[in-house]
């Protein structure tokens, strides 16, 4: 990203307006789920796999992790990792309390 | 002395400084939020009856509040385009309407506060609202802390793009790198809080 031309910047300008329309479109379509009658654990999931897709959007294009240094990369791993341990502890101990 | 490595990139990350120190501050940031909405998840699997975020909530401001900090955050990337152009105008302009949209988000939040409260609704009347209060308000310290940055980096900080174009150049990357975290944990914040 330091060392872009101006060409270059202009072509991530159209990027970040496309961005934008997706995200757009996608808020329309994340209310719009919500509407219908998919039961509870239909509704979470195709709400959830909406909002990971603009989570991505943003984070590749806005953030610029599309194309970002492998420094990073690791960083972001260690997080996600974490942050999924984080995420399944206390379910681990619900199921465990559910199975006594 | 000067400070190393903020315009150029280190040898050894490949990153200038002031990125690396935002991306680990971000990667503590998403165990803070990552917290709660464990607690979320613990809390809803807990019962057997969960309300409707709808049932207290109002969808349509917050989708006017979704609308907003999308737009902010696109205005925001822009503004920092903006610089890589060296129009510096344009970059006033994006950094603007990104604090006007930034403020707008504060003020749809605040109906929504004093709605609930005249209502009766507050964190402790159930775990749904106590949730609630305490997701959405850590995220809207977030937005009032972005907006403090950016609106130093739109007035007196700006002084910097005359004299050190390159580094006032990073220093709004890095502001954006935050601006959008804040805009991705609203993406989540919204259908986990006001749709499900």
């Amino acid at each position: 990203m330091a060392n872009m031309t101006p060409e270059e910047v202009k072509h991530h300008i159209k990027t970040y307006v496309m961005v934008f329309v997706a995200l757009a479109f996608l808020t329309v379509v994340t209310v719009g789920i919500s509407y219908l009658d998919l039961g509870v654990t239909g509704g979470i999931v195709l709400a959830l796999i909406v909002a990971s897709i603009k989570g991505s959007l943003v984070a590749c294009y806005f953030m610029h992790l599309i194309d970002e240094k492998i420094t990073i990369y690791w960083t972001l791993l260690a997080t996600v990792a974490m942050f999924l341990v984080l995420l399944f502890l206390p379910l681990s101990t619900s199921l465990a309390q559910t199975q006594v | 002395m000067d400070i190393p490595y903020t315009v150029k990139n280190r040898p050894d990350t490949g990153l200038y400084n002031g990125k690396l120190g935002v991306w680990l501050f971000l990667a503590s940031e998403v165990m803070l939020f990552g917290g709660l909405f464990s607690a979320y998840i613990f809390l809803r699997t807990g019962v057997d009856n969960w309300p409707m975020g709808a049932e207290y909530l109002s969808v349509p401001l917050a989708t006017l509040n979704t609308m907003f900090l999308i737009t902010s955050s696109v205005t925001m990337v822009m503004s920092w385009a903006s610089l890589k152009l060296n129009d510096f105008k344009k970059f006033k302009m994006y950094a603007g309407i990104t604090l006007l949209l930034a403020l707008g988000f504060l003020v749809v939040k605040y109906f929504e506060y004093t709605s609930k409260f005249h209502h009766g609704y507050f964190p402790s009347t159930n775990n749904f609202l106590g949730i609630y209060f305490t997701m959405t308000g850590l995220h809207v310290l977030h937005v009032i802390g972005g907006i403090v940055v950016i609106f130093f980096y739109w007035m007196p900080g700006a002084k910097m793009w005359e004299t050190d174009p390159g580094r006032f150049t990073n220093r709004i990357e890095i502001v954006g790198l935050y601006w959008h975290f804040v805009d991705l944990v609203w993406i989540f914040l919204f259908p986990v809080l006001y749709l499900l």
